[in-house]
């Protein structure tokens, strides 16, 4: 094994034994983003003496909770070589429609008249989520449709259908499950930190050691090598577009319950930040590349960023501009420190 | 060195010269002081193992990549400025085993693509000339239609065609060859001997060394990045190029069948095809015995292609059966097929046969991925293992079981393929073109692996025209127009077999 290293690899310091030095590589491409993270912490420091206080850092990773579960559902999804636009409406719209299902149909809490079981709420909110995702499945998959246009058509539909089921206005009258998963502390780390943080390390160890994980690599990056290699590929491309509605549908309720209501226009603009955390984070946007801790770790970067404007009592009127030249800057650092030319 | 670049006769014109080419690529040296000199009218054949840096001196030929040290130039003149495309295009064309036809455009379009006159653009005129073009070229397309409904052999005459009336005297053609049928090579080199009489040059890349004598004057050898010899092809050996491209004596040694002991009647039958209907064949009856390798030759509209795809799920037949060891398989299944103990070399590793951002072991692995642990677990050990087994069993030069497979020279790719399609000890093992545009050495290796599973018992169909390939099978079955046509045994001679492919019956 050792006379076959060829003059790149033999330049790097000779690991222990040969065949733990790719597993290395790869955790070294990984770790990509965790210097621009702490240099991040560092300047926070520096500028804020609230920055580093255990109460603001908490904050940050609840306000992140229900992007990084977004980002999650995106990340499995772009890896699978698909695109889901329609996410950031399944957001606010699993929520509303399951909330809806379970209230009384009285102006306030806007109800459909149903008012089923309030402990229905969450296994309805999800169940939405998991149609909507089976929905774009059946038409990117079955009729064979192009999933850029399917999930941007069903982004606008789902859209309209949270508007009309909520009338255009907030709803503030939240089942109590809801209410729990948003203010629940659990080990003095908000419920939702937790859900999302789980979220992540059962999708990197799916993703790193299990057949069904790495068979999303294997169809991102050749789907034509994966079905000749007996990947079923229409069923695994299905059940992680299902899932990422699932994701999508929980992220709903973990926002909601933070929030204490949804608005009529809540996860609106969101799959753009979603995008951005991802691609920074190495995913490709031509499948097959990138990990979920890499993603996280966007995740983490943009959600830092935030926090420290906000601490800087930056002009709220300027938020929008200076994100979006943040995520531009991001987005050349990451190709800077991976390397790699971005797709 | 064995000998110095050949020396041209006084007066005679020169239509592309590189001298002292270096060209590194970070630490490796892909090009170290090479020449080379394609005289007018000549067809020069550019031969080397993969990694021999035919692909690099073809990019600074075309002047996509400029060379370190050295100088190139055509006709007597310098070569132009790389960033001055036109004047590169008038001198020099490459047709590309990967095609640069726009798919979507119309043949028209594509042959006048970004110059199609000042101003607006006039689409009958650009009809009539596309028309004239390929008509005094004797090519008969619809110049309206989408280049995406041409055959592989219209789509390169259409990119030579281009090149022509771009005012290219000099073309490179990688692979030309590689996914054209017989009567189509033939029909390629009768033009290409046409236009060399109008003073086109050619250099001419190929794995098929008969081509090269077959239509080449002049060869030269490179290996490991030098220039080895250049010689006139009459005054070469066969056995005397392949000794100059692996750079031992000996030349090709690959394993034939009569080596290997008879597959008696007793043997038990592996693979049973009954009554089978699907794309382009028809009603194709045919058992495989274990240790026994059968081998499908035919045009690349036999159907031999789809027969053997079929067989493994890839496609799904409309009418008959496939057992594997008397299990009937569910047709149009590959997890079927593999749970059966199948296992397939598709017919293109960069379509269907490889996932190149992935490792060597992930590759390897793929059919297997189920057996490396519980519940779907891919333990870390398991799958290094089978990598670092793969590269030992196949004779794959990687660094690593965890490099990705786009690093890999083309040879070792198609060794990786193989390691994925023996990774689950199948019983039956199908090989679509398992050596095409693979090195002499990677062939050797891999029909070597091919003899090996026979011998311990494994069936084994390849498909294939390379006549290389078939000495290893025990029957040669050829395939004409969807159905079997005749049958050889391990004692075929060239002309039958040939003939027999081609359709000619006596």
């Amino acid at each position: 094994m050792t006379k076959t290293l060829s003059p790149e690899t033999a330049t790097t310091p000779a690991p222990a034994s040969g065949r733990r030095q790719p597993i290395r590589f790869a955790r070294f491409r990984d770790l990509a983003l965790v210097p621009a993270i702490i240099v991040l912490i560092i300047i926070g420091a520096i500028v804020s003496p609230t920055f580093l206080t255990i109460g603001n850092l908490t904050d940050v990773l609840q306000q992140q909770s229900a992007l990084a579960l977004l980002v999650l559902a995106e990340a499995m999804i772009l890896i699978a070589g698909k695109f889901d636009l329609s996410l950031e409406s399944t957001i606010g719209f699993a929520p509303v429609l399951a909330i809806a299902l379970v209230v009384p149909a009285t102006d306030q809490a806007h109800g459909l008249g149903t008012e089923w079981p309030q402990w229905m709420a969450i296994p309805l909110c999800l169940l939405i989520g998991a149609a909507i995702g089976g929905l774009n499945g059946l038409l990117i998959l079955k009729f064979q449709l192009s999933a850029f246009i399917v999930t941007l058509g069903m982004l606008i539909t789902v859209r309209g259908l949270h508007v009309g089921v909520s009338g255009g206005s907030s709803l503030f009258q939240l089942p109590p499950s809801f209410m729990y998963l948003g203010f629940e502390k659990w080990g003095g780390l908000a419920a939702s930190v937790w859900i999302a943080l789980i979220a992540f390390v059962i999708g990197i160890i799916v993703l790193s050691y299990f057949r069904q994980g790495r068979s999303l690599y294997a169809i991102g990056g050749n789907v034509d090598a994966a079905k000749a290699a007996g990947i079923r590929t229409n069923a695994v491309v299905w059940t992680v577009l299902v899932l990422g509605g699932v994701l999508a549908a929980l992220a709903g309720i973990l926002e909601t319950g933070r929030l204490g209501a949804i608005g009529a226009n809540m996860g609106e603009g969101m799959i753009f930040t979603v995008f951005a955390a991802a691609v920074i984070g190495g995913i490709s946007l031509n499948g097959g590349k990138g990990t979920l801790f890499g993603a996280l770790c966007g995740v983490l970067m943009l959600g830092l960023i935030q926090n420290l404007l906000t601490l800087m009592s930056v002009d709220g009127h300027w938020f929008g501009a200076i994100n979006g030249v943040i995520i531009l800057i991001a987005l050349v650092l990451s190709r800077l420190t991976t390397g790699k030319a971005q797709e | 060195m064995m000998s110095a670049q050949a020396q041209p006769a006084a007066g005679v014109r020169l239509a592309a010269v590189a001298r002292d080419v270096t060209k590194r690529f970070g630490r490796t040296v892909a090009l170290d002081d090479v020449g080379i000199e394609i005289r007018d009218g000549e067809s020069h054949a550019l031969v080397g193992r993969n990694g021999a840096g035919k692909s690099t001196l073809v990019s600074i030929l075309t002047g996509l990549q400029a060379a370190d040290s050295g100088e190139v130039s055509f006709f007597g003149e310098p070569a132009p400025a790389l960033s001055d495309r036109e004047a590169w295009r008038r001198n020099v064309a490459c047709v590309y085993q990967r095609s640069t036809i726009m798919p979507a455009l119309s043949v028209a379009e594509n042959l006048f693509i970004n110059r199609q006159g000042k101003g607006l653009i006039s689409w009958p005129k650009l009809r009539r000339q596309a028309n004239e073009l390929l008509e005094s070229f004797g090519v008969d397309v619809d110049v309206t239609k989408p280049a995406s409904d041409l055959t592989v052999e219209q789509r390169q005459l259409v990119e030579i065609a281009r090149a022509l009336s771009v005012g290219a005297k000099f073309i490179i053609l990688d692979e030309p060859t590689a996914q054209l049928d017989g009567p189509a090579i033939e029909r390629l080199f009768d033009r290409l001997r046409a236009l060399q009489d109008n003073g086109i040059a050619f250099m001419f890349i190929s794995h098929h060394l008969e081509e090269i004598y077959e239509v080449c004057q002049t060869v030269t050898v490179f290996r490991d990045a030098r220039h080895i010899l250049t010689a006139p092809v009459a005054e070469l050996g066969r056995a005397e190029l392949v000794d100059a491209m692996t750079g031992e004596p000996g030349g090709l040694s690959v394993p034939g069948a009569a080596d290997r002991p008879d597959v008696g009647e007793d043997s038990e039958v592996a693979l049973s095809v009954e009554n089978l209907t699907g794309d382009s064949f028809r009603d194709v009856t045919l058992r495989v015995r274990k240790g026994e390798v059968i081998g499908l030759a035919g045009s690349a509209s036999s159907g031999k292609h789809q027969l053997a795809e079929t067989v493994y799920g890839l496609r799904k037949a409309s009418a008959g059966t496939i057992r594997v060891s008397g299990e009937k398989l569910k047709p149009g299944s590959v997890l079927d097929a593999l749970r059966h103990g199948i296992g397939c070399v598709p017919r293109d590793r960069h379509h269907q046969g490889l996932v190149l951002g992935l490792s060597v072991a992930e590759n390897a692995a793929m059919t297997v991925m189920n057996r490396l642990g519980p519940a779907g677990l891919v333990a870390p050990g398991r799958l290094a293992q089978v990598g670092r087994t793969a590269i030992e069993s196949y004779d794959i030069v990687t660094s690593g079981a965890g490099q990705p497979v786009s690093d890999l020279s083309g040879g070792n790719q198609q060794k990786v393929v193989m390691a994925r399609a023996l990774a689950g000890d199948p019983d039956v093992l199908v090989l679509i073109n398992p050596t095409a545009g693979v090195d002499v050495k990677s062939k050797e290796s891999l029909l070597g692996v091919v003899d090996r599973v026979a011998r311990a018992g494994t069936a084994v169909i390849v498909v294939s025209d390379e006549l290389d390939d078939l000495r290893v099978c025990d029957r040669v079955l050829v395939m004409f127009h969807g159905q079997v046509a005749a049958q050889f045994g391990r004692d075929w001679s060239e002309q039958e077999l040939v003939a027999s492919i081609e359709g000619v019956t006596e």
